[in-house]
């Protein structure tokens, strides 16, 4: 698969990362060079393969449902850039 | 007494046992080391001198008054900053996580606490664990204690260089790929990664969740299981946990395995492998014949493919577990003033030139917030490996690329479960070549992946491995032999590892 610098300038929308032109001149090669690396795995025959997630086959691990200690309030705003008493605080979501 | 950095941890708990010194002299001993050679090697991101000292206190003290001791108890370890210490910071080498404190420990820190371990600093890593060289840490070089003009390796080349450098005499690293066992190699020292779900995760900073695997570094194979055994077993916060028991493995270290089968594998030794690498494996191929272990050929036709295996699944996951820094809950977050002036300018300017596509084509505050608080908290490689995983997990990418892959995946485990079939433990490289110079690789993403060839599979598969010394190269540089073990065989793996230490010897230590 080509990749080309429309296709990285997608990626980076969706991966919600800003990139200059600079940056994407130079990560278009690279990134086109990794994929077409790992284009070599379209060559394996994988017919009836079931794919593996996990190197360890888990099924539902359940624990006792009783309530614990956790992380107070404060603890969980505590590195917060930005807080109030309540909770986290983020830019007008809804803009007039 | 002499130099006590130059002692192994199991002998400095005996010293400590015999009252021949104590855990405040030891952990003065080794900070002093810190502070006369760390800007060379730049190994620790932060040294924590005085808690270091009050937990060697507290460690004289348990002793001094006949209290159980842990099995580490006084004895200094140094700890990847990726694992969430309370109180401290843990930067995981990212500006993204620059003031970033632990609200919690993480279960191998609780673990290392209880062990009555004295923690002396965080090391340096390649940002986030993605790296092959801890050049990638937004803070600093780590040199390879070797030679200062080469890479420790990495991601965890700052815990390698940190026990290479006699800094402490135990580290904790993290292996997603092979960031344990290839700084290992690159040092000239022994570190493990255990099987997947043998050491918990809860409280490390995810990078690959199904991959990512928390082990010891040490100077010998029993330092190794000492460690090993203080943090491995099952932990009811980490829902992946191996729900069995973890034995120790230190008692039995020395009980040399009768009948062993050893697997040597012809395709590590494709194109590429160091002529003075492949010579000290087949030197250590011999010394295992020599005492007594039957060498057998094995086949992992699927080897081949694991880098590109690696390199579709670990960016995959990494994309979806670094989505959780947006600038919001914790980490960097962008200047909001200038983002919205910034926005005001493109809206106006937009406005005025009567543009409407252009008008709706600019972000919301928020996801301006996101994108400009991702790109200045992350790094480029960090960045790069976040590009990866969106590409292959997006809208017609994901059957070809991340589907595939894990269906390798599963290829690559079956060609381990056959070969053990017919072996105890498969030994081979554990990188491509002695430690590269610095600077050498850090614009060729590609040709430093695949420094990971022979070490990813473990990972992919969850195996037990180790890396241990097993040579020196004509300039000076050692060299590492990787053991491989099946799933949950930690035991057999350090036993194994332990009668080619004792055949071969100790490694020297580096002369800094």
């Amino acid at each position: 698969m080509a990749i080309s610098r429309s296709d990285v300038e997608r990626v980076a929308h969706l991966a919600r990362l800003d990139l200059d032109d600079a940056q994407l001149e130079a990560l278009t090669p690279q990134i086109a060079g990794i994929v077409a690396y790992v284009d070599s795995l379209a060559a394996v025959d994988t017919a009836g393969v079931e794919p593996m997630a996990h190197a360890v086959e888990l099924y539902n691990v359940l624990r006792a449902d009783e309530v614990r200690a956790g992380l107070s309030h404060e603890a969980a705003l505590a590195n917060a850039p930005r807080k109030d008493a309540v909770g986290f605080k983020v830019p007008a979501v809804l803009e007039g | 007494m002499a130099d006590l950095t130059r002692f192994t941890a199991a002998e400095q708990r005996r010293l400590l046992d015999a009252g021949e010194v104590s855990s405040v002299e030891l952990t003065q001993a080794h900070l002093d080391r810190i502070t006369a050679i760390d800007a060379k090697v730049g190994a620790f991101l932060h040294v924590s001198s005085d808690r270091a000292l009050q937990q060697a206190a507290a460690a004289d003290e348990r002793r001094a008054a006949g209290k159980p001791l842990g099995p580490l108890d006084g004895v200094p370890v140094a700890v990847k900053d990726v694992l969430c210490d309370e109180g401290e910071l843990v930067t995981c080498a990212s500006r993204m996580l620059e003031h970033f404190r632990a609200p919690y420990d993480s279960t191998v820190v609780a673990k290392l606490k209880a062990a009555g371990a004295v923690l002396v600093g965080r090391t340096n890593m390649d940002e986030f664990a993605m790296g092959g060289s801890t050049e990638n840490s937004a803070f600093k070089k780590t040199h390879n204690p070797w030679d200062l003009t080469r890479s420790p390796g990495g991601s965890s080349g700052g815990s390698a260089a940190a026990v290479a450098a006699c800094e402490a005499p135990l580290a904790i690293g993290t292996d997603t790929g092979g960031s344990i066992r290839q700084p290992a190699a690159l040092c000239g020292i022994v570190g493990m990664k255990p099987t997947y779900g043998r050491v918990s995760r809860y409280g490390l900073v995810a990078f690959a969740s199904s991959l990512d695997q928390v082990g010891p570094f040490a100077r010998t194979v029993e330092d190794t299981a000492l460690l090993y055994d203080a943090i491995a077993g099952h932990c009811d916060r980490d829902s992946t946990s191996a729900n069995m028991e973890a034995k120790p493995t230190a008692p039995t270290i020395d009980e040399p395995l009768k009948g062993l089968r050893v697997g040597v594998v012809p395709e590590h030794y494709a194109d590429g492998l160091d002529a003075e690498v492949k010579a000290a494996v087949d030197a250590s191929v011999d010394r295992y014949k020599e005492l007594g272990a039957e060498i057998v050929e094995v086949h992992l036709p699927n080897a081949k493919h694991g880098v590109a295996t690696y390199y579709v699944i670990a960016p995959s996951e990494a994309s979806s577990n670094l989505a959780r820094y947006d600038g919001v809950h914790y980490g960097h977050r962008t200047d909001e003033t200038a983002m919205h002036a910034e926005l005001a300018a493109e809206r106006k300017a937009a406005t005025d030139a009567g543009d409407k596509a252009a008008l709706k084509k600019i972000d919301s505050a928020l996801v301006r917030l996101y994108r400009k608080s991702r790109s200045e908290g992350f790094g480029p490689e960090v960045q790069r490996r976040i590009m990866l995983g969106v590409y292959a997990l997006s809208e017609g990418y994901a059957d070809a690329y991340y589907l595939k892959g894990l269906q390798v995946r599963r290829l690559i485990r079956q060609d381990y479960d056959r070969a053990f079939e017919k072996v105890d433990v498969i030994l081979g490289p554990t990188t491509p070549a002695p430690a590269f110079k610095l600077g050498e690789l850090v614009d060729d993403p590609l040709s430093m992946y695949l420094l990971d060839l022979y070490t990813v599979a473990a990972n992919l598969a969850g195996l037990p491995a180790i890396s241990l010394p097993c040579g020196m190269s004509k300039s000076g540089l050692p060299i590492g032999m990787q053991l491989m073990a099946p799933p949950l065989e930690e035991e057999r793996l350090l036993r194994a590892a332990r009668m080619h230490e004792a055949a071969f010897g100790m490694a020297p230590l580096a002369k800094i």
